[in-house]
């Protein structure tokens, strides 16, 4: 018992002293860096979002874009088209996407492994074309601009560096302590025994559906949150989002960070910016990059940087 | 137009769409159906295919037939064998497990795609048919005189088009007899059946898998290589290919033959003639929502009985 | 002869060759304070859809860096261009604009073509207050829909270019029309604005067409054609534009209506490609004429040689490598005006960003020049939007040959926005 408690007294300081490190960090970058990583710490949380479904439950999804772009929608749209300001638009956004992955859950869970891999690509295609086809209020692949007036909230200026650097800051710890202790209660170690063994999990009386559905839920709706935040925080809502490459980046940055450790996500996402803006220095041809180290990973580092770690020296690491 | 010659019009169009559909995703479901694993790069090597027939074309030069049987050749060797070394280096190594090699061959398209980007560059490049006629198509009616034959406004397809149909049936029929007949389709067949008893009757199981990945690889080739004089090659073609593969291979059923080409007819067809009723890109909506509910509902697809 | 694109290309000048590069550095820029090169963050598409565009804005945009370099720079100091790939993305380009910016500090931004990658990096550059200046065509500035801190004054817009387009077309080709276009927003800006257009000529669309993205074959969508149409008018791009337009001549075979298109549809597409016959008698805009004509100016004269582009459009040293002509000249034309803001302005570095702005928002009349090849324009300040002249061309003998030229003000339109009295 002791021993629980100790691990989640080290992983809370661990959460903690990164968050910490990250506030100050806030202060202390030079421009161009903090701007970085505002935009990481917004894609991180759409990582942990992933990781929840992948890491955890052991479902490969390769459609979460639309979970991104229903939240950036959800709340580009309300903005746009309904007037309505920035804190009640961010609801509408991740409420959407928390529909959205109500419906996939329903329909995707019905399948496994490979077919759920492929469903979900499908139905993240059947989003990227119907955003192009309302092009009339999405602008289609051309999207718009949420204008720098309206991205308040409570008086705070979005789109000066600092405070959207803290916006960031703030939706990505409250997405990495929510995560992290849904995995230190029965519900995560329920998820964590479906991606073991599934069967074992139902024989053991536990229901595997509504654990599933809920963990797409959180998945999606943490995606989505994500979604919104980076429309609001950056002022552009676009088609791109919403298209496949965006849902291969969070499997990159979760495998690269590592896939079920809390803070995988954000380390993946990390490297992954900074290695494809250092790439693109020296070559055209930076997704070439992103290839090498996705099957270089797959070959040799199956359990990604922060699963290494744990594996080779770290034990406790959450 | 009216609607039976825009029928017509539409199934010819479907059948040159369908003729190349057909090789390329018998390619994915070969490779599904031996190994069990989802190859992603697959439209890399038929983009890959693309990009080497211009190659050839223009370094053979003389005659367009020239270029072009040259690429016919070579290009799908030399796809078979990028991708037979992309099997012996990766996919062998991660044992072939559904997930990684899902994960692995995404990496794969990148580097193929960005080293296509930087070898050939960004343009659509056009290969040259080695013969290429316009043949209008007459159409009847029965007017004031009786019946009546008159060629249509618009009503046409070319020689090359038909030529692309033709090949893609003999090569389709190729591909069938050496299944059914040959040693090495034999020795698919036991692979596909059950990988242990094979390894165990001293079947080379994983060189097995090797020439059935280069196979698959070289089949998404050669339908590029048909396609290129039509279309051009270009660094980004692949990814329209992979989609509609995907959604063949699992219509018809992953890993059953017959039921790729049924399903590649039916798509092909389809594509055509759903766009005279709905917004094209309505349809494109529809086709890809079916293809998820398909596989929701029916994992094992429409024709296929294997459960996924 | 023009360089290569290589990143971070850097044009100063003891690399411009010629006599004026013979002279001693300091009594070239001696006048200026400081004689840092004035930095000017290029943004590329080297990558992803726009690559064959972006590399020919790289090689124009470095011409034009030449010349400037050699006759003295800006404000006595030497340009210098720092190139990114925005892999015509979005994302990644309102990234680069931060980049320019807060990185490498450049003074201004400048580019850019395709308008998603314009609008996603357009909030960047109002909130880094960094002057971005595009080369899109598209009417995303015009509209009001980006900020005072971004301007397209060297290319005319979508809108202008489609509207005087439709008198022409009505005059001499025909009262209806079935329109062919991508289905995406810059497809729909030429339906909307085409459309009306033509109404207001007392002709009419009998159809559009709308084409799906990444869609490669297109014959299956001709038969929509109405059977009384008189007037084709196409518009499309990406890899595809050659097939489709194969595709159309192989539909209409010897019997086909007049057909008219925007060169994109074949922009640095080479017209003796196979296939492309049929186009002979059919009209296409341009923005600036891809093949030398009879008139040609002494202007465009010495901007193709600089760009090394020969008399048919492609390349110097490679006749297959055609170039995007009607609309690379943009950032020639924008270089130059950066210049002039700047000089106007006397720039002295990025606490003088909002003083370029300014200057730039009071020019108005540019007179064809060398340093405006393509024509004469008309800026105005209060939409950040060019005005000029548009061309149409008749495909004769395989060459495309100018028959009308559509004056500045038939692509006038009231404007919809009013930049200046935007805070900065």
């Amino acid at each position: 018992m002791s021993d629980t408690a100790n691990q989640t007294t080290r992983s809370l300081a661990l959460h903690l002293g990164l968050i910490a490190v990250l506030f100050a960090l806030g202060f202390l970058l030079p421009a161009y860096h903090q701007g970085n990583l505002a935009r990481i710490l917004v894609l991180a949380t759409y990582a942990i979002g992933y990781n929840v479904l992948f890491g955890y439950t052991g479902l490969l999804s390769l459609g979460h874009a639309m979970f991104f772009g229903a939240g950036m929608y959800g709340l580009g749209l309300a903005m746009q088209h309904g007037g309505v300001p920035a804190l009640p638009a961010l609801f509408v956004g991740i409420l959407a996407a928390a529909a959205l992955s109500a419906v996939v859950a329903v329909l995707a869970l019905r399948t496994l492994g490979v077919a759920f891999m492929i469903v979900t690509l499908m139905f993240a295609q059947t989003g990227f074309l119907t955003v192009l086809y309302f092009g009339t209020w999405t602008r289609g692949d051309e999207g718009f601009v949420i204008q720098q007036g309206v991205r308040q909230i409570a008086g705070f200026d979005l789109s000066d560096p600092t405070t959207r650097y803290m916006a960031a800051l703030l939706l990505f710890s409250a997405a990495l302590l929510a995560t992290a202790r849904m995995m230190q209660v029965r519900f995560g170690s329920v998820l964590i025994a479906i991606r073991e063994n599934e069967e074992r999990t139902r024989m053991l009386g536990y229901n595997v559906f509504r654990h599933k559905f809920l963990a797409v839920l959180i998945s999606g709706t943490i995606s989505g949150a994500a979604g919104a935040a980076y429309g609001l925080l950056f002022g552009y809502v676009g088609a791109t989002f919403t298209s496949v490459q965006y849902s291969i980046f969070p499997l990159l940055w979760v495998l690269l960070g590592g896939a079920g450790t809390t803070i995988g996500p954000f380390i993946g996402t990390f490297f992954t910016f900074y290695l494809i803006d250092y790439a693109s220095d020296l070559t055209n041809a930076y997704m070439l990059v992103v290839g090498l180290v996705l099957v270089l990973l797959v070959l040799f580092a199956r359990a990604g940087i922060m699963g290494e770690i744990r594996r080779r020296w770290v034990r406790w690491l959450p | 137009m009216e609607f039976g010659p825009y029928l017509l019009l539409a199934s010819l169009e479907g059948a040159v769409g369908a003729s190349v559909l057909a090789l390329t995703a018998l390619g994915l479901s070969l490779v599904f159906g031996v190994m069990r694993v989802v190859n992603v790069a697959h439209g890399e090597f038929y983009m890959l295919g693309a990009v080497i027939a211009w190659f050839v074309a223009s370094t053979l030069g003389g005659h367009s037939a020239v270029g072009f049987l040259g690429a016919l050749i070579i290009a799908p060797l030399l796809v078979g064998g990028v991708a037979m070394v992309a099997d012996r280096l990766v996919l062998q190594r991660v044992a072939y497990d559904p997930e990684a090699t899902i994960v692995a061959t995404i990496g794969i398209l990148y580097i193929i795609q960005q080293a296509a980007l930087m070898s050939y560059g960004p343009e659509a490049r056009p290969v040259e048919p080695p013969f290429n006629s316009r043949i209008a198509i007459p159409w009847f009616e029965f007017g004031e005189n009786g019946f009546e034959l008159y060629y249509p406004w618009g009503l046409s397809t070319t020689s090359y088009k038909l030529f692309v149909i033709g090949a893609a049936i003999a090569l389709l029929l190729g591909i069938w007899a050496l299944l059914a007949r040959s040693k090495l389709g034999l020795l698919m067949r036991a692979t596909q059946l059950d990988r242990e008893t094979a390894l165990a009757f001293g079947i080379p199981v994983e060189r097995v898998y090797s020439l059935v990945f280069g196979f698959g690889a070289a089949l998404a080739a050669l339908a590029a290589v048909l396609i290129v004089p039509i279309q051009q090659a270009h660094y980004l073609m692949g990814g329209d290919p992979l989609l509609l593969s995907f959604i063949v291979v699992i219509l018809g059923g992953l890993g059953s033959m017959r039921g790729t080409i049924v399903a590649a007819l039916l798509i092909g067809m389809s594509d055509g003639i759903i766009s005279v009723f709905f917004s094209p890109t309505l349809a494109k909506i529809l086709a890809t929502l079916l293809v998820a509910l398909v596989l929701v509902f029916r994992p094992q697809g429409l024709f296929g009985k294997k459960a996924l | 002869m023009v360089m290569p694109t290589t990143r971070r290309t850097l044009l100063k000048s003891a690399a411009a060759g010629g006599l004026v590069a013979s002279l001693p550095l300091t009594s070239r820029f001696a006048q200026a304070q400081s004689s840092a090169p004035i930095k000017i963050g290029f943004q590329q598409h080297s990558t992803g859809i726009g690559a064959a565009y972006g590399r020919w804005y790289g090689r124009t945009t470095e011409a034009a860096v030449k010349l400037i370099n050699e006759a003295g720079g800006i404000n006595g100091r030497p340009v210098e261009i720092i190139t990114e790939d925005d892999g015509t993305d979005p994302k990644r380009g309102a990234e680069v604009v931060e980049k320019f910016a807060n990185q490498h500090e450049c003074d201004v931004a400048f580019g850019t073509l395709f308008s998603h990658v314009v609008i996603g990096s357009a909030p960047a550059a109002g909130e880094l207050k960094i002057p971005y200046f595009v080369v899109s065509e598209g009417h995303h500035v015009a509209s009001g829909a980006l900020n005072r801190y971004t301007m397209q004054p060297g290319i005319t817009d979508v809108k202008s270019q489609v509207q005087a387009m439709a008198p022409f077309v009505s005059d001499n080709l025909g009262k209806k029309v079935t329109m062919i276009f991508p289905d995406f927003a810059f497809g729909h800006d030429h339906r909307d604005y085409f459309t009306a257009a033509m109404e207001a000529q007392g002709g009419e669309v009998l159809e559009h067409i709308a084409i799906p993205p990444t869609e490669t074959s297109f014959t299956k969508y001709f038969p929509k054609i109405p059977r009384e149409t008189e007037v084709i008018y196409h518009v499309m791009v990406g890899p595809a534009v050659l097939t489709f337009v194969k595709e159309m001549g192989e539909f209409f075979g010897p019997s086909r209506p007049e057909i008219f298109g925007f060169i994109d549809s074949l922009e640095a597409v080479d017209m003796a490609s196979p296939g492309l016959e049929f186009l002979e008698g059919t009209y296409f805009w341009e923005g600036n004429p891809r093949y030398a004509q009879a008139d040609q100016s002494e202007f465009d004269k010495a901007y193709r040689e600089a760009v090394g582009v020969d008399a048919n459009g492609a390349s110097v040293s490679d006749s297959k490598d055609v170039s995007t002509y009607a609309h690379m000249f943009g950032c020639w034309e924008t270089l130059y005006i950066i210049k002039a803001g700047m000089e106007a302005a006397d720039y002295q570095g990025p606490a003088d960003r909002q003083k370029l702005i300014e200057a730039v928002e009071a020019m108005t009349d540019m007179p064809e020049s060398a340093e405006h090849p393509q024509g004469p324009k008309l800026f105005n300040g209060k939409t950040h939007q060019v005005f000029g002249l548009q061309y149409i061309s008749k495909v004769e003998e395989g060459r495309l040959v100018k028959v009308h030229t559509a004056s500045i003000e038939d692509t006038l339109y009231p404007d919809e926005v009013d930049y200046t009295t935007m805070s900065f």
